[in-house]
């Protein structure tokens, strides 16, 4: 099962619709409810990320019976240090960003606590592209 | 845990279901198809909110009571009701005219079930503490959304509070005061006069709890009707001494807000069964600051707009307003003799553990249900996706996932079934045969009277 969202930069209101539509289908495949739990706040931060510091980015999204990948790729500012990024509290969010109750410098962290598989891809002023595999 | 089968309490008239899709695009579990020409409820996934009930314009479907003749064995008979009932009536009614045309239908006592609330409260509150990791800690008040809970976000089970409800409070309080004036407990008959078919269900078939307390139901409604038959405006018995536990806080209790208020600031009410859903899917995904408590109500003004309430919710909610302030907050009788003596029913308040009951997955087989999904998928790029609902299901989407379960065929679709008439491969003949197979003889039959929702006094 492949699926595609498409994610707009700067649009908060839409995000969490991609992982809402994945949580829906999990539910249908009879998923453990802590594992879609896990899946479902690694997709949303993901998705925040990229509403919050790209242009416009992709979810990839592919489902077979015993694991989920996902693929998020961006095209926006990139992460010039992705090990210090991963580090709790370490936030680049604009302030504009942080009163809306975004940039608290947990996303990737907490995508890297909600996932078993983690790669991260970045080149400065092209684009990001996350990897996530979490198995059922 | 011991479970009981589920017992739902809503059922329809087959006599009077008229087939519409009203109660179908109502319900917000997906529970209802329409075949035949009639609805049937999915016992899996209804949760007993009532919502189709409120949108059928026949007024076939119905929730089941206990016939009150089964009330005369008892010696003491006891009519138990939580406070919003007295919201009902017109204020020129006393709550003394009330208690007195009650006790004049046949009762020799009368509860208002959130009498001591203040033992029900410590109690939730005492669990609260106690399971500080179950954060927001959901109350299990309503029965509706406890079992949406359990059917649609199972993850969030563990968040409810195990809890019993008011009635139950009412309940052992009444046996309690009862057997102190020298009654013997089967000697006690009690009843339960509900707002809501929801709680009809969570009487006869309790989550988290064995077996139930109350000997029979009976709808609100019902008992409104009767009472004002025989009520009288001009003066009556004082009654007072029923009501001396009652407080300001338990009145309040079943309206929205009435146990957020109690749980501090970082606690939020939510009415509505739609709203409820709206809020839980973010919950789930962890898109919400951090709560502590959460009073969920799958009505919408809580309790004031149960299915079986009479008169307008919002009046409903002034005039508890108004009556509370009539009485003292519930700390003030802390001291009082029913508190003193209430360990016994601390303990009786104490529910199991609530299960999760998953009732979305397409197969219990996870690579099956992985094909069903793909063949769903597949099958959804040929539905029209205006979700019309003649096919008997509540969208497109929904049609899908019962073709794949062999619950529904590609001929259902009433959009397919043109195209395919247009293209030679199904006969005119064929195709009308399958609609009315869907929605009986009678859609094509000439009848003034059946003539639409809009037609109908709505």
């Amino acid at each position: 099962m492949n699926l595609e969202f498409h994610i707009e930069g700067g649009n908060f209101s839409r995000a969490g619709h991609a992982s809402s539509e994945i949580k829906k289908m999990l539910k249908q495949l009879g998923v453990d409810s802590r594992c879609i739990k896990n899946i479902v706040i690694a997709m949303y931060e993901a998705e925040v990320n990229v509403v919050a510091h790209a242009f416009e980015g992709l979810i990839q999204v592919h489902i077979e019976s015993d694991k989920i990948t996902t693929v998020i790729s961006d095209k926006g500012p990139g992460i010039a240090d992705v090990d210090l990024a991963m580090q709790e509290g370490y936030s680049t969010a604009s302030k504009k960003v942080r009163e809306m109750g975004f940039g608290a410098g947990m996303g990737l962290p907490n995508i890297k606590k909600n996932t078993d598989e983690l790669t991260i891809e970045s080149t400065v002023n092209k684009g990001t592209t996350v990897k996530m595999v979490n198995h059922f | 845990m011991v479970t009981a089968k589920t017992y739902h309490a809503l059922t329809v008239d087959e006599k009077k279901c008229i087939g519409c899709i009203h109660c179908m695009k109502a319900c917000p579990t997906e529970a209802i198809r329409v075949v035949g020409g009639l609805a049937e409820i999915s016992k899996e996934r209804c949760v007993d909110c009532g919502h189709c009930m409120r949108a059928c314009p026949a007024k076939a479907i119905y929730v089941e009571q206990d016939d009150l003749k089964i009330a005369k064995t008892f010696k003491y008979r006891v009519a138990l009701f939580p406070a919003v009932m007295i919201g009902q009536f017109p204020e020129k009614y006393t709550e003394n005219q009330i208690y007195a045309a009650l006790l004049k239908i046949g009762f020799t006592h009368a509860f208002e079930v959130e009498q001591p609330i203040g033992i029900l409260k410590e109690s939730m509150k005492q669990y609260c503490k106690t399971s500080p990791n179950n954060k927001p800690h959901i109350s299990s008040f309503c029965p509706a959304i406890v079992r949406l809970i359990q059917i649609r976000y199972p993850s969030l089970t563990e968040n409810l509070i195990q809890r019993k409800s008011p009635h139950d409070l009412g309940a052992h309080f009444a046996i309690n005061e009862l057997k102190k004036q020298g009654a013997k407990e089967d000697e006690i008959g009690l009843f339960y006069i509900t707002p809501c078919n929801a709680k009809i269900s969570s009487v006869k078939s309790p989550v988290g709890e064995k077996e139930s307390i109350a000997d029979g139901i009976i709808n609100m409604n019902d008992l409104y009707n009767r009472v004002m038959q025989v009520i009288n405006d001009k003066g009556a018995e004082d009654t007072s001494h029923l009501r001396e536990n009652l407080s300001r806080d338990g009145i309040l209790w079943s309206l929205t807000r009435g146990e957020s208020i109690h749980f501090g600031e970082r606690s939020m009410a939510i009415d509505g069964i739609h709203n409820v859903i709206k809020f839980l899917e973010r919950l789930e995904n962890e898109e919400v600051p951090e709560i502590d408590f959460l009073e969920l109500r799958a009505c919408d003004q809580s309790c004031a707009g149960g299915i079986l309430m009479t008169g307008n919710r919002f009046l409903t909610v002034t005039r508890l307003e108004r009556r509370a302030k009539r009485y003292p907050q519930a700390w003030k009788l802390k001291d009082s003799e029913a508190i003193k003596g209430s360990k016994e029913i601390k303990q009786k308040l104490i529910a199991d553990k609530i299960i999760p009951k998953p009732a979305f997955s397409l197969d219990k087989d996870r690579v099956r249900a992985l094909e069903k999904m793909n063949r769903a998928q597949r099958i959804i790029c040929f539905l029209p996706g205006v979700d019309c609902g003649a096919c008997g299901a509540p969208n497109c989407q929904a049609l899908a996932e019962d073709m794949v379960n062999g619950k529904a065929k590609m001929s259902d679709c009433v959009f397919l079934q043109q195209m395919w008439e247009d293209e030679g491969k199904i006969s005119t003949t064929k195709a009308f045969r399958n609609v009315e197979k869907k929605w009986g003889e009678k859609r094509f039959q000439a009848d003034c009277n059946k003539r639409g929702k809009r037609n109908e006094g709505f």
